[in-house]
């Protein structure tokens, strides 16, 4: 179990404990996260499940492979060094007390 | 107390229907009725990790159970509408019961084509793919070392047999056209994918016309071709197409076309009802036209939720799809209808190219096999209406970046 909080831009706050082997995409709609689609399911092909994660955290949450590195292109609210796809980081102990903060688009 | 906005069919569309109509705040009661056992589910792993057994059921769910009663969304399970009676806002449940809505949208979606009994198709161990209860039927047949026949080699087939190879069966495709992909993809394309399977062991026939299925004892056991040849199987898949489920709204009178017809906010003859995903046909670019696609789907719930919110909004969404096969991720964007000139962009290893669609000089689609670049730089670049030069596409050392953000 991890404990996670997504932080909205106008600073409202949702935690919850996400199971291990979840990622944070399925955790973000389950838990009613704005902003937080998902539409491909996971399969790196629609980018609508941008985070930026804290930056104490983000060495912790993995490895950016070629493909969402690429992803991150196009998302909505232009990314920046922390940026993740969420469907790509997987709820384990080692995330526990991860935040993400979830970036509005226009 | 008022009525609610009902919702016919559980998918896609419905879903992102109710995401958006929450996120929006609306206070409008919603009952959503589907005839399967299930809440709405993502369709496209049904292919790949579910039947592959590597993806627990509730892992399909678009939203949890739970989650629809924490919006006070109702849902029915397992439950068919007979009929609409529009002068009176109600439709009518195959039990009988009569359900009043303010708003009705119809998310029915579409159904795989079978072949016809005559021909076998209602023999023992022929499958379709399209649902949860699909594959649930199908799973327990699908062991290593079992014959496989799959007829027609469009996405849904090819897939099947990506993941059947992965589980150890033998696998033959059979396509009725010159090539694989012919309906949706340019030769380039089904080259790609041709080698792909191949190169995985399946028997991949084109030109190929299949008769009828053979039959033991009430289950399948092969399959005759127009040639006189046999060709032995366990277990059939048909992935033939699939029709738009328009019969409840064609009873009730809305137009049909391929679809129910809807205008730029997906509403359909009757400005009391709305219909969204793969059951629609609406008019994209003059042409009528009906897309069988998550994007679709997804886009045009969220739009009927903002249009009876009283957003001023229009369905323009550019299509995009996907499909993973073996190690190949294949994602499209754009309709290649109406091109006239294919452009190969090489990718940066053997595996990798996309192919450009073009009519005359203007870009159409992008067909991206493990070239993610071409189809985020590409989709940026047709989403800005830039129409890059065959030669610019075609040369590797073009900077897809720059072109889309120049």
């Amino acid at each position: 179990m991890a404990n996670i909080t997504w932080i909205m831009e106008d600073g409202s706050e949702i935690s919850a404990e996400v199971k291990d082997g979840l990622n944070l995409m399925e955790a973000a709609t389950a838990n009613n996260v704005p902003h937080i689609e998902g539409e491909c399911g996971g399969c790196l092909s629609c980018a609508t499940c941008h985070v930026f994660v804290d930056p104490d955290w983000f060495a912790k949450t993995g490895e950016i492979d070629d493909i969402e590195d690429t992803m991150l292109e196009m998302t909505d609210v232009e990314r920046e060094d922390n940026s993740r796809l969420s469907c790509q980081i997987v709820a384990s102990a080692a995330l526990d007390g991860l935040i993400l903060r979830v970036p509005e688009p226009e | 107390m008022a009525a609610p906005i009902v919702i016919v069919g559980a998918g896609q569309a419905a879903a992102s229907f109710i995401s958006r109509h929450v996120a929006l705040g609306s206070q409008q009661p919603v009952l959503l009725i589907g005839d399967e056992a299930h809440p709405p589910y993502q369709r496209p792993p049904l292919s790949k990790k579910y039947l592959l057994g590597a993806l627990e059921r509730e892992r399909l769910f678009i939203r949890p159970l739970e989650w629809y009663a924490d919006q006070a969304v109702e849902l029915r399970f397992d439950t068919r509408i007979d009929s609409i009676d529009r002068n009176l806002k109600k439709i009518v449940t195959s039990d009988g019961e009569s359900v009043e809505y303010d708003k009705l949208l119809l998310c029915t979606g579409a159904s795989a084509r079978s072949l016809p009994a005559d021909i076998g198709g209602t023999l023992d161990n022929v499958f379709t793919l399209r649902s949860i209860a699909d594959i649930d039927k199908m799973s327990s047949q699908f062991q290593a070392g079992r014959k496989l026949l799959i007829v027609g080699g469009g996405y849904i087939g090819l897939e099947a047999a990506a993941t059947s190879r992965q589980l150890g069966l033998e696998v033959t495709v059979l396509e009725l056209a010159d090539r694989i992909l012919q309906r949706v993809a340019a030769a380039e394309t089904s080259n790609y994918f041709r080698d792909l399977h191949s190169g995985h062991g399946v028997d991949l026939r084109e030109s190929v016309r299949m008769t009828r299925l053979l039959g033991e004892d009430g289950a399948v056991r092969g399959a005759e071709l127009e040639s006189g040849e046999v060709i032995d199987a366990d277990l059939v898949l048909t992935g033939i197409g699939s029709s738009p489920n328009t019969e409840l709204a064609q009873a009730a009178g809305l137009d049909c076309d391929n679809g129910i017809r809807v205008n730029e906010i997906c509403q359909t003859s009757d400005p009391g009802i709305y219909a969204a995903g793969d059951c629609t046909s609406f008019l994209r670019n003059g042409q009528q036209i009906r897309l069988e696609s998550v994007q679709n789907a997804a886009d045009q719930g969220d739009l009927v939720a903002r249009v009876l919110a009283g957003e001023a909004v229009t369905y323009t969404a550019l299509p995009w799809f996907w499909s993973d096969q073996y190690d190949c991720k294949l994602q499209i964007v754009g309709l290649n209808q109406g091109h006239n000139q294919t452009v190969v962009r090489p990718g940066a290893n053997a595996s990798s190219m996309s192919v450009w669609y073009y009519r005359d000089a203007e870009l159409l689609a992008i067909d991206s096999m493990n070239e993610p670049k071409s189809y985020a730089f590409g989709r940026k670049i047709i989403e800005a209406g830039k129409h890059p030069t065959a030669a610019q596409v075609a040369d590797p050392a073009t900077d897809l970046k720059a072109l889309a953000m120049s």
